[in-house]
């Protein structure tokens, strides 16, 4: 039986994702400089810096919940 | 017409009615009654309607305003929506549904307090019974842990009615603010429903417990007319702004380990249920428009996640992120509605959660609240972890399960696309829903500042997230549970059981051994021989000196017992012992 090939199956078209991906963000690290920001706190105002807060808040979580797990992970049938 | 239709009596009575009906005549009637409660709540102007006398009181059910009626539409949209999904289910389970749309209605109409305790207690109830029809032991053991916690928080909430009846002597459903013990009753009644931590685990708890199309409603009903109850009676109250800051974060913890990918939801529940609570705490009218604009969109993605998740579950039989993946290649259409609604609420542009969430943001912006901002901003892009990215990611990409199904039925599909319609509908165009708000409003959500810097925040977050996914440190999914505060009463409880059955009944066995076995015994032994043998103890003196052989003496002994046991003494000795002790009494005298 021929095996169906879908849209990601083929490794061309995950390169051609994750491309798009790069592409899309170095257009928003440079189109920030060229935007007037405005904002309700001075640090809105610099350039990129939603970008490092978007790309710290992701570290900050996942190294919190990597933590937090240790703590609460119990077996699946812990309450039976 | 409308005079005679409450849209919260209308549910809730029309849905006694469709045993009545069969085949397409029901799927007719089934829609028909939340579309025509839209109907009524959309076009009805701002008033008190269908009031009626009850004992010495007025009961209003149709206290109508800009506040009440954006949550009504909402409510009544999503019943309408939710029913279409839900059409294979039984009977039972459309009447329990439209039961509890209807009591959302009716809190949300409630003129004064015991109109609004008495929906509030209905809808707790008609709830449960989504949650039985998951038909498992699970589902079972989940429902009734729901069950009693809710009827707690009714418990809570009546208190409090009757307590501030009692101070003011009224019972208009409108501003309270905390101060006094009865306000505080009411806020608690009220924040155990909208699943403010650390009330929340029920939630966790028993929404993924619920059949597939159950969920859709429950996702959208308690907690947003807990909101709404919140914004009516406690708009401006600070401690609801850090209640909800902390609401928005510590449930992405969870949901970024958490398996069951409807259990993820609904930790994303809690989550955007925080930025509402926020809202109603910084209590201004951007704050306030934000919250209702915010609930509305909410209520509409949720509803299509779950609806997603919904799918894959009943196609599938099953829902954890470790049984699932590649479903995109047989479910497209699936993954296609279920990425609009994980696209909404992240906020990303274009998208309803954009044009309501950023106005709380803009509220917390526009008073300073630096920490606050903060928070909201993290909790913010830290929702397209768990929404966004993780649960399409899990359900439709990740590694290939192997699973081959097909599409839900029709009709699910038609509700998805009608709710992804509606969140993306919103997301280009929020004038609509912006004129349902409470207040005027004067916010434009697409700025190039706004858009550039939501995207730049939603972007590189992902960024964050496929490194450590490529790199392996991101938490891998494992078949496990994880703790929560509803280990106090799961655990706790049973431990407090054990710790009450070991010290009490412990200090019953031993009362038990000490005085009933062991005193009670010795008195009644002293009381049926002891006299007999003091008796045969003097006697015995006098057969020593009477030179008594062992046979006789015993039966002497024989005869001595006997004589006690049937209380047949001779009168003489009867006669003799009474002189003895009237000598006694004389000479102790």
């Amino acid at each position: 039986m021929k095996r169906e090939l879908h849209l990601f199956d083929t490794r061309k078209n995950w390169q051609r994702l994750l491309f798009g991906f790069y592409v899309a963000l170095a257009v928003l690290l440079i189109l920030d400089f060229f935007i007037p920001r405005h904002g309700y706190f001075p640090w809105e105002s610099y350039p990129d810096f939603f970008a490092a807060y978007g790309f710290l808040a992701c570290m900050l979580l996942i190294l919190v919940a990597r933590l937090t797990r240790r703590f609460v992970k119990r077996e699946e049938d812990y309450y039976d | 017409m409308i005079e005679r239709c409450p849209p919260a009596l209308l549910l809730v009575i029309g849905s006694l009615l469709i045993p009545c009906f069969k085949g397409r005549l029901k799927q007719i009637y089934l829609l028909a009654l939340p579309l025509y409660a839209l109907y009524v709540i959309y076009t009805i102007p701002e008033g008190a309607y269908w009031t009626c006398h009850f004992m010495d009181r007025v009961l209003t059910l149709g206290y109508v305003d800009r506040l009440s009626r954006v949550f009504g539409i909402i409510f009544a949209l999503i019943a309408f929506l939710a029913v279409l999904f839900a059409m294979q289910e039984k009977n039972a389970h459309h009447m329990s549904a439209l039961v509890y749309s209807g009591s959302a209605l009716g809190v949300t109409f409630a003129g004064d307090f015991f109109t609004l305790y008495v929906f509030w207690e209905m809808m707790a109830v008609a709830s449960t019974f989504l949650i039985l029809a998951g038909h498992t032991i699970a589902a079972r053991k989940a429902a009734f842990r729901y069950v009693l916690i809710h009827l707690f928080g009714g418990l809570l909430l009546l208190a409090g009615i009757a307590a501030r009846f009692h101070e003011t002597g009224t019972l208009q459903v409108g501003y309270i603010g905390l101060k006094g013990i009865s306000s505080y009753l009411i806020f608690l009644g009220v924040a155990l429903n909208a699943a403010v931590p650390p009330l929340h685990p029920w939630l966790k708890d028993a929404y993924p417990e619920a059949t597939p199309s159950g969920t859709v409603f429950l996702s959208a009903f308690t907690t947003k007319s807990a909101v709404y109850v919140m914004a009516r009676t406690f708009p401006g109250a600070e401690l609801l702004i850090w209640l909800g800051a902390i609401m928005t974060v510590f449930p992405i913890l969870y949901a970024v380990f958490e398996n069951n990918l409807r259990r993820v939801l609904s930790y994303s529940l809690i989550n955007q249920v925080g930025f509402m609570l926020c809202g109603v705490g910084i209590g201004t009218q951007l704050a306030l428009n934000g919250t209702a604009s915010h609930a509305f969109c909410h209520i509409l993605y949720k509803a299509l996640l779950f609806m997603s998740m919904g799918s894959v579950l009943q196609m599938t039989g099953k829902i954890r992120c470790t049984d699932l993946g590649g479903l995109y290649k047989t479910m497209p259409l699936t993954c296609l509605f279920c990425m609009v609604g994980a696209a909404s609420i992240s906020a990303f542009p274009l998208f309803s959660g954009f044009i309501s969430k950023s106005m709380i943001l803009s509220a917390a912006g526009h008073h300073k609240m630096v920490a606050v901002w903060f928070i909201l901003q993290f909790a913010s892009a830290g929702v397209l972890h768990h929404a966004g990215l993780k649960v399409p990611f899990y359900a439709f990409f990740a590694h290939d399960s192997g699973i081959r199904t097909k599409e839900p039925p029709l009709n699910m599909l038609v509700a998805m696309g009608i709710t992804a319609f509606f969140c993306i509908f919103l997301g280009v165009y929020p004038e609509p829903l912006y004129r349902l708000l409470p207040y005027p409003v004067d916010y434009v959500p697409y700025t190039a500042s706004h858009v550039v810097g939501q995207l730049q925040l939603l972007m590189f977050f992902a960024l964050g997230f496929a490194l450590l996914l490529l790199s392996g440190y991101h938490p891998p999914e494992i078949r496990a549970i994880h703790l929560d505060v509803d280990w106090l009463y799961r655990i706790g409880g049973k431990r407090f059981y054990e710790i009450m059955d070991v010290s009490w009944n412990g200090l019953n066995r031993g009362c038990e051994r000490l005085f009933v076995k062991g005193l009670a015994a010795r008195a009644g032994r002293f009381s049926q021989h002891g006299l007999a043998r003091l008796t045969v103890l003097l006697a015995a003196l006098f057969w020593l000196l009477s030179g008594y052989d062992k046979e006789k003496a015993d039966r002497k002994r024989e005869a001595i017992f006997l004589l006690y046991r049937k209380s047949a003494f001779p009168i003489g000795l009867s006669a003799a012992a009474a002189t003895a002790l009237l000598v006694l009494i004389f000479s102790l005298k």
